[in-house]
């Protein structure tokens, strides 16, 4: 939907023994609804980056700009999924968690319902409405928090590894799922995330970080068509080559990824 | 043996103990077992005459004063001065204990203002203040509420200051990020994130105000009240008063326990999954 422009952006934080700097002048450009993830090992920042974008955090130096304006805090321009399941509002039904933003917004409530419904849908939850979050799986937690990011449409999505912690089929399923979403909204989407099969499966763009400090190591197109085989020659070639990139710094840690 | 397990499906069948009933009364049946067993030593002890009769009344005498009074008013109306007292104290407890709980986990400077003071008074036992509150507020009803309000208030600040402590990061930046401003991050994320708690803290603190409050009527010459009645009976040696009394007192804390505390919690966080039930 928006360009995003990230420009020298470098994070330290403290710590006991004094400031440690996380990200390293880190520079790339997102173009409008394009698809990126971040890859990189522990360490490498990619989740701090993500901080930053959100708004969460300040970079030391540079800056980062959606769509020409400069970032100076969290903002309904961007949505945003994290990791933990416990993201959702424990007290809110998913139909209740999925309208927050609308609320906020001052979306009627008869309006907000309808929105947040069909946002239950695409993410094929409409059986579902009326749940509280502790009575459904990961996966569907994971879901509602999408739909929930999605609702207020922001024109960027922000994703922290948000399928990390779910099982493997569970995680296949929610990557297709999240392309599809992805293909619906066209949504200018960053994702982070360690597993180089579902950057492949999934971006248009793979940011390689690498650690101590987090600075950008590759930039990589992935051209394959959509919806993509993670079983084909090219897909594997790709999650090769990526390997590669990784697999050069992780050598060098001496530690496998 | 085709017989028998006719005969056994049969009488599982006919109802006489169905699976959900059966652990129903099962339950039931634990929870009244140990009162049955202390009731019975009573009983005994109450019978075999070790003690005079005047201090030692039976069962049947304590429950038959205990319909006399409920009969002609008097503990009712005990009950009813000591409930009004008890509710008072209680809602400013709550009002004020909430209040200032929340904003000590909202704002830094409240919390290094309160903390301290809260930490020193907390642990000493609320008796300690009647004579000071007495004192000061004069003897009656209006003195014994602020002191019940005073002394059960420290543990509702406490929780409800955990409370919005315990509140999960993830949850104010997701709120954050969907535009929530302070007003609304407080009533529609601070405060539902806060309220097992909070209503942990109001739990114990109507505990306190029992305590505090039925020693208090004993003190502060009120002329009805359950403490005053339990006191007032030990000059005549009417123990059988002074268990009626005390019987009225558990039956009042189980109704507040069951028909309000546990109602909320049902409704709101063990809805939600924030309390296992």
């Amino acid at each position: 939907m928006v360009p995003i422009a990230i420009n020298n952006v470098t994070l330290e934080y403290d710590t006991p023994a004094g400031k440690v700097t996380g990200v390293k002048d880190v520079s790339f450009d997102i173009g409008a609804s394009e698809f990126v993830c971040i890859v990189g090992p522990s360490g490498c920042g990619k989740s701090t980056l993500l901080n930053v974008i959100a708004g969460f955090l300040a970079p030391a130096a540079g800056d980062i700009r959606i769509a020409g304006k400069v970032v100076t805090g969290h903002g309904m321009d961007r949505g945003v999924v994290f990791q933990d399941f416990a993201q959702l509002f424990p007290w809110r039904t998913a139909l209740g968690n999925v309208s927050f933003g609308l609320e906020m917004k001052g979306v009627a409530k008869e309006e907000r319902d309808k929105i947040a419904r069909e946002q239950l849908r695409l993410v094929k939850l409409e059986k579902f409405v009326d749940a509280f979050p502790h009575h459904l799986s990961g996966g569907m937690q994971q879901r509602v928090a999408i739909a929930r990011a999605l609702a207020y449409n922001p024109s960027v999505l922000l994703m922290d590894e948000p399928f990390a912690a779910l099982d493997a089929m569970t995680r296949d399923d929610m990557q297709t799922l999240l392309a599809d979403v992805w293909r619906e909204t066209r949504k200018t989407v960053i994702y982070v995330t360690h597993n180089v099969a579902e950057a492949v499966y999934l971006a248009d763009r793979v940011i390689v970080m690498s650690a101590h400090p987090g600075t950008v190591q590759a930039d990589i197109r992935i051209d394959l068509p959509r919806p993509r085989d993670p079983l084909s020659v090219e897909f594997l070639d790709r999650q090769k080559q990526l390997m590669r990139h990784l697999g050069h710094k992780v050598s060098g840690n001496g530690a496998a990824h | 043996m085709q017989d028998a397990v006719t005969t056994i499906s049969t009488r599982d069948a006919s109802g006489v103990m169905p699976g959900r009933v059966a652990s129903r009364l099962r339950s039931v049946w634990r929870n009244i077992f140990p009162f049955i067993v202390v009731g019975v030593l009573w009983e005994i002890i109450a019978v075999s005459g070790v003690f005079p009769a005047r201090l030692f009344p039976s069962i049947e005498t304590v429950a038959h004063t205990f319909f006399t009074l409920t009969a002609n008013g008097i503990l009712p109306h005990h009950a009813i001065e000591t409930l009004i007292r008890l509710l008072s104290g209680f809602a400013l407890a709550a009002v004020f204990g909430v209040g200032i709980g929340i904003l000590m986990g909202r704002s830094r400077l409240a919390e290094d203002i309160f903390l301290p003071l809260v930490s020193i008074c907390a642990p000493i036992p609320g008796l300690a203040y009647t004579p000071l509150f007495l004192l000061w507020f004069g003897l009656g009803s209006f003195s014994s509420i602020l002191l019940v309000g005073f002394v059960s208030a420290f543990p509702i600040i406490f929780n409800s200051w955990t409370g919005v402590k315990a509140v999960k990061e993830i949850w104010v930046r997701s709120a954050h990020s969907m535009g929530a401003d302070d007003r609304r991050m407080f009533t529609h994320v601070i405060l539902p994130g806060a309220l097992p708690y909070i209503l942990t803290g109001l739990r114990l603190g109507l505990a306190q105000a029992w305590r505090v409050l039925v020693a208090v009527e004993m003190l502060a010459a009120v002329p009805w009240g359950l403490g005053w009645l339990i006191f007032g009976a030990r000059k005549f040696l009417n123990t059988d008063a002074m268990l009626a009394g005390i019987v009225v007192i558990a039956i009042i804390g189980l109704l507040l326990e069951k028909l309000v505390f546990q109602k909320i919690e049902n409704y709101t966080v063990v809805r939600w999954g924030m309390v296992a039930a």
